[in-house]
């Protein structure tokens, strides 16, 4: 017989393999909601669909009385810019200190030390520093999520920029092309499907620290309405949020990864995978 | 006539180990050098120096009589065995980027007439290394042998005064290592170029130079074997007649590197 790591499931099969957990583990919740309820009608723990469905008419058609927006709108609106700001002022700094430290030696050598020693400090543990210098604004909670996000960054596309082979840059050399050039026009258009795969990556670690600087000190925003509503058991607001905010991370990778498909052809194999 | 690239006495030593001694060599105007020996004897070095990637110890490295700069340029050009070209642009883009680097220093693009005439010149330096139906393709896309097409096209678009090539078709299967000899014995006769080529194909070497050097060490201590360099130990001038014939001493280098 086949080994079975030969063994390789295709077109619809791979579909729905790949849907069947999904599947089950909303059945599993289905069934113990439904075992609570039976129990106890008034349960918060497990809510039904129908209750969630209609909490989340509540937070995400109806005006808030005392804002006049519309809560979900609201935080999404909230929780995406700060998103946004923090990743774009990342992702400009890591092309730019990417670039320097990967491509010149007097950068890795002034700015490399600087780099590792920052990206080995805990982001949450200059929080407080952060909110006593910014105070409990916006500024604050795009500070957390840049300092969390960037270093790995930088170090990530230092090191991709660094591995681009010797020949290429000597090569440019020979062609006359001056630092910036090769800089330019050899370097950046290689950083750049990197950088968008660096910032698919640390989209996930954005949203811990954007969820955790909303819990702390916010009044609007998706991580604040969680923190808020736990108060209340509110279960069945708290599960379509995180669903949500699911939803929207999957489809900022997806843009991400359609940016990267389109505009840098070269970098990604005709065949899909890299 | 002045030598388009001379070693003068030139030694390259890292602490107290020895990679080239004493090597002195001119390389005349139009001439096809070849260089041969056995791995790890300091072929690349060669190469190394002439780009001015790497300065020599002692002695003095001269293009056109004048000191080289201590860093590649445009007035030699250069062929690797891989990577020599750039992933993320087309065929002509690769060809295209010396004009960019010459025309546009600030922003590398050029446009309009500048552009027209870039592309021109690129197109037809590709049709002479039959590349012209790939113009739109992207590297990945071509075959090893195809890749070096558009190396030397690429190269030979600043027109350098010396070309470098090394071990240009060593990753290159044997058929088409041959179309590849073919294609630059045509070039450098058409543009009367200078070339400087590092081998370790005897045979290759033999073929296209009009001058082979071998490199090895003269001495050679058993204790230390870093204490003494390599130099140019055999350096044969070739004239068609001579071609068939590989003398015996670079035979037996051969064999035993």
């Amino acid at each position: 017989m086949r080994r079975l790591l030969n063994a390789r499931p295709r077109g619809g099969g791979r579909l729905l393999l790949g849907l069947l957990p999904i599947a089950i583990l909303v059945l599993l919740y289905l069934v113990a909601s439904q075992a609570r309820h039976a129990e106890n009608p008034r349960d918060k723990i497990l809510p039904t669909p129908a209750a969630m469905g209609q909490s989340m008419e509540i937070m995400a058609l109806q005006e808030d009385p005392r804002t006049g927006e519309i809560p979900l709108v609201a935080d999404t609106k909230a929780s995406l810019t700060r998103l946004g700001i923090a990743v774009g002022a990342a992702a400009a700094t890591t092309l730019v200190l990417g670039l320097s430290i990967g491509l010149l030696p007097y950068a890795r050598a002034g700015l490399g030390p600087l780099v590792a020693t920052i990206s080995v400090i805990p982001p949450i543990a200059v929080l407080p520093i952060l909110f006593i210098v910014f105070g409990l604004g916006e500024t604050a909670k795009i500070v957390l999520i840049f300092v969390g996000i960037t270093p790995f960054m930088v170090r990530d596309l230092a090191s991709h920029v660094a591995a681009i082979p010797e020949e290429q840059i000597v090569k440019a050399q020979t062609l006359g092309a001056s630092t910036w050039l090769v800089a330019l026009q050899v370097a950046l258009p290689q950083a750049m499907p990197r950088l968008i795969d660096s910032v698919r990556f640390s989209l996930g670690p954005a949203w811990v620290f954007l969820i955790s600087a909303e819990a702390i000190a916010s009044d609007v925003g998706l991580g604040y309405r969680i923190f808020l509503v736990r108060r209340y058991l509110a279960m069945d607001i708290i599960l379509p949020y995180v669903a949500w905010i699911s939803l929207l991370a999957v489809i900022i990778d997806l843009l991400l990864l359609t940016w990267s498909r389109t505009a840098f052809r070269w970098a990604h194999a005709p065949g899909g995978r890299r | 006539m002045t030598p388009v690239l001379s070693f003068r006495n030139v030694w390259v030593e890292y602490g107290d180990h020895v990679v080239l001694e004493k090597v002195s060599l001119d390389v005349a105007p139009g001439a096809f050098v070849s260089i041969v020996g056995p791995s790890g004897a300091g072929k690349s070095t060669f190469l190394r120096l002439a780009l001015g990637q790497e300065a020599p110890s002692r002695g003095e490295i001269l293009l056109d009589g004048a000191p080289i700069p201590a860093e590649p340029g445009p007035d030699r050009g250069v062929v690797f065995q891989r990577y020599s070209v750039f992933p993320h642009m087309t065929v002509l883009q690769n060809v295209m980027f010396g004009a960019r680097c010459d025309q546009a220093p600030l922003t590398g693009l050029l446009t309009g007439a500048a552009r027209r005439q870039a592309r021109a010149e690129a197109v037809a330096i590709l049709e002479q290394v039959g590349l012209s139906a790939s113009l739109k393709a992207f590297p990945r896309a071509l075959s090893g042998g195809m890749q070096q097409r558009l190396a030397i096209a690429q190269a030979l678009i600043t027109k350098p005064r010396i070309l470098l090539l090394d071990e240009p078709f060593g990753a290159l299967d044997p058929g088409v290592r041959l179309d590849m000899h073919e294609l630059i014995t045509g070039l450098w006769r058409e543009h009367g170029l200078t070339i400087l080529m590092v081998t370790h194909d005897i045979k290759e070497a033999f073929k296209l130079g009009t001058r082979v050097i071998a490199v090895d060490k003269r001495r050679h201590d058993p204790h230390a074997p870093h204490r003494y360099g390599s130099t140019a130990v055999y350096d044969f001038p070739l004239d068609d007649k001579q071609k068939t014939a590989i003398p015996r001493e670079i035979a037996a280098m051969a064999s035993s590197g």
